[in-house]
């Protein structure tokens, strides 16, 4: 159990490759956090930074009130799971959770006791005698689980855990996981690319693009929120509708058609944003004009793919609504997401 | 092949069958000759039926040795090639694995510089630096010694190449693991690279042991001294005799028995070397 504390970290790789810049997070004393982000974004490196498995350029990091720069992984009191497990294929299940205990000097009555406790736990007791490959994927991935949680460790850190399971699957060791950081309350990192994942088990996101943060927030103040344009495209599902318009006078114009949508901002250009599920069809000649391209019927909701002035937007609608021939679109006032059309930041306002 | 087609099977079981002759004939013809008198061979026709006299050409190979030719008894010869074929085969994988391992897993300065100049060796056999190799062995005072028979054939390029190969297919993240668990260079070479090596060192041990059992030119030239003769190189000292006839019955029966060794090390680690060869657990 410890805080961790990441101060103006950066990695420059040989050949000044900046891989990541300038991060700054304090995470509390029992947090989960996900970094996601896109790949090549950095997320894993600055992982492997925290872990020791790769060296720091710039800035600190700090473990409980411990600055770890120097030290040697095996001495951060951090346990890593691995994105393709890295079981070790020669031992058995066993062996596997207590080789990191064995190093580590470990009386033999201990060790048997907290695999024994880690096995209870993941529901591993069967296998204990067998070798990695006897095991399938998610088992596998529970040993993994198991050899971090024997350690009982300061932090977990969690590399794409995950992305080697089939999506069902996926889904059970995500709820798994999440159970399993809230009941031992140890602080934990978990990297991943798929926003989904991030979501659901963060306690706060940290949304990453090329090596720096976008936003650092509680899963749903990122979505309702988003702080630019790269985080309203990657968090959420359909994503984001991004589309150009400007502003005369108070009135919004999407291309060159006034769209009945007012906003109390500077004449001028800007990117507005329209989530899938805030959009409704208008009744009665009222709203926006859509031209449908394309319908994904997902079961639970129905997405319209179209354009509105020649800008592509998806609408998620319910599939028991039946679809008039000549579609029209309106939004509340108070779900506009309003951007900078230059630099993309998140431009807040009081709409009215 | 597919589909079955009976003129195929034919024609590649006539192939296969053709290949075992070629191969075995000459062991066959060896074996008879062991079985014959001295005599027999004078007329200059080699019999091929076996002969009666088995039991009195192997008792006096086995316990009576070539009093006529010089050649000390064959368990003494058979007992020198077996410590050079060990020394050998395993001095080249503990040597090889070592390097291998520091080229692939440590950052030193020319590291690259290391592992170019240990391949180019690949290129020099033993005939070829013969005569600086005995000079040196020579000034260190290692002729008709154990040492002098092994050591030089044991820096291993090919050993060093193979293991080279085998560690960089081994994932990064087994390494990382072991870091964060708290085993050091020398734990992480003990308890995870050596037994994942294991199949891999079985098939070179395999192919190392027979290496070094056959060696001829080089125990020809350090040993002198007949205490230190191996085998391979003591048939070639039996039938070189001078004014009298080979006993050609007695040297193919060493030649049959020095065969011996490597077939029974090639049955017993078939498996494990099949499994080398073929195997890919990771």
């Amino acid at each position: 159990m410890a805080a961790i504390d990441i101060k103006r970290v950066g990695k420059t790789y040989v050949g000044n490759v900046n891989a990541v810049s300038d991060i700054s997070i304090s995470i509390a004393d029992g947090e989960f956090i996900v970094l996601v982000g896109p790949s090549g974004c950095g997320k894993s490196t600055l992982l492997r930074m925290v872990a020791g498995l790769e060296t720091i350029t710039d800035g600190t990091v700090s473990i409980g009130a411990r600055v770890v720069n120097e030290i040697e992984p095996a001495e951060r009191d951090i346990a890593m799971v691995f994105q393709n497990y890295a079981l070790y294929p020669h031992m058995s299940v066993y062996d596997n959770l207590a080789y990191g205990l064995r190093n580590r000097g470990t009386p033999k009555a201990e060790i048997d006791a907290r695999v024994a406790e880690a096995a209870r736990m993941l529901e591993l007791q069967p296998y204990l005698t067998r070798k990695p490959r006897a095991l399938s994927g998610g088992q596998r991935q529970r040993v993994a689980m198991g050899r971090a949680i024997v350690r009982n460790p300061a932090a977990f850190l969690f590399d794409e855990p995950l992305s080697n399971l089939d999506a069902k699957l996926r889904v059970t060791m995500r709820g798994e996981i999440k159970q399993l950081q809230k009941r031992l309350g140890t602080t934990s990192i978990y990297v991943t690319h798929d926003q989904l994942e991030a979501m659901t088990l963060a306690d706060r996101l940290v949304v990453l693009n090329g090596g720096s943060i976008e936003q650092i927030g509680a899963p749903l103040e990122v979505y309702h929120k988003p702080a630019s344009t790269f985080v309203a495209s990657f968090i959420g599902s359909p994503a984001m509708n991004l589309v150009k318009a400007s502003i005369a006078n108070g009135v919004i114009s999407i291309g060159d058609r006034e769209s009945g949508l007012r906003a109390d901002l500077p004449n001028g250009a800007l990117t507005l944003g329209l989530r899938a599920e805030d959009l409704r069809l208008a009744e009665n000649g009222a709203g926006f004009p859509f031209a449908i391209a394309f319908v994904e019927d997902l079961g639970a909701q129905r997405l319209l793919h179209g354009h509105c002035s020649g800008q592509s937007v998806v609408v998620a609608v319910s599939p028991d609504l039946p679809l008039p021939s000549e579609l029209r679109l309106t939004i509340a006032q108070e779900r506009l997401h309003f951007f900078a059309s230059d630099t993309g930041k998140r431009i807040e306002t009081t709409s009215f | 092949m597919v589909e079955h087609r009976p003129f195929l099977k034919l024609l590649s079981h006539l192939v296969l069958i053709l290949g075992v002759v070629i191969v075995a004939f000459p062991v066959y013809v060896a074996f008879i000759a062991s079985t014959h008198k001295t005599t027999d061979f004078i007329t200059g026709i080699m019999p091929v039926l076996p002969g009666s006299d088995f039991w009195s050409t192997y008792k006096t190979v086995l316990f009576t040795g070539l009093a006529a030719s010089g050649a000390p008894p064959i368990g003494l010869m058979l007992g020198n090639s077996l410590i050079m074929a060990l020394a050998i085969s395993i001095g080249k994988i503990a040597i090889s694995i070592l390097s291998a391992y520091a080229i692939v897993y440590f950052r030193f300065p020319f590291r690259q510089l290391a592992f170019w100049i240990i391949f180019v060796t690949l290129m020099l056999p033993v005939e070829v630096r013969i005569v600086p190799t005995f000079k040196v062995v020579a000034d260190l005072g290692m002729l008709n010694s154990y040492a002098g028979l092994s050591i030089p054939l044991i820096a291993s390029a090919t050993a060093t190449f193979l293991f080279r190969q085998f560690f960089l297919t081994v994932p990064d993240e087994l390494l990382e693991a072991a870091r964060v668990d708290g085993a050091g260079p020398l734990k992480f070479f003990k308890d995870i690279l050596l037994p994942l090596s294991r199949t891999n060192i079985a098939a070179l041990f395999v192919i190392l042991f027979i290496y070094g059992w056959n060696q001829y030119l080089w125990p020809l030239i350090v040993t002198t001294d007949s205490a230190h003769y191996t085998v391979v190189m003591g048939i070639k000292r039996m039938s070189d005799v001078t004014d009298a006839e080979p006993q050609w019955n007695l040297v193919m029966a060493v030649a049959i028995l020095a065969m011996l060794p490597p077939v029974l090390v090639v049955i017993f680690m078939q498996r494990l070397f099949v499994k080398g060869l073929v195997e890919t657990e990771k």
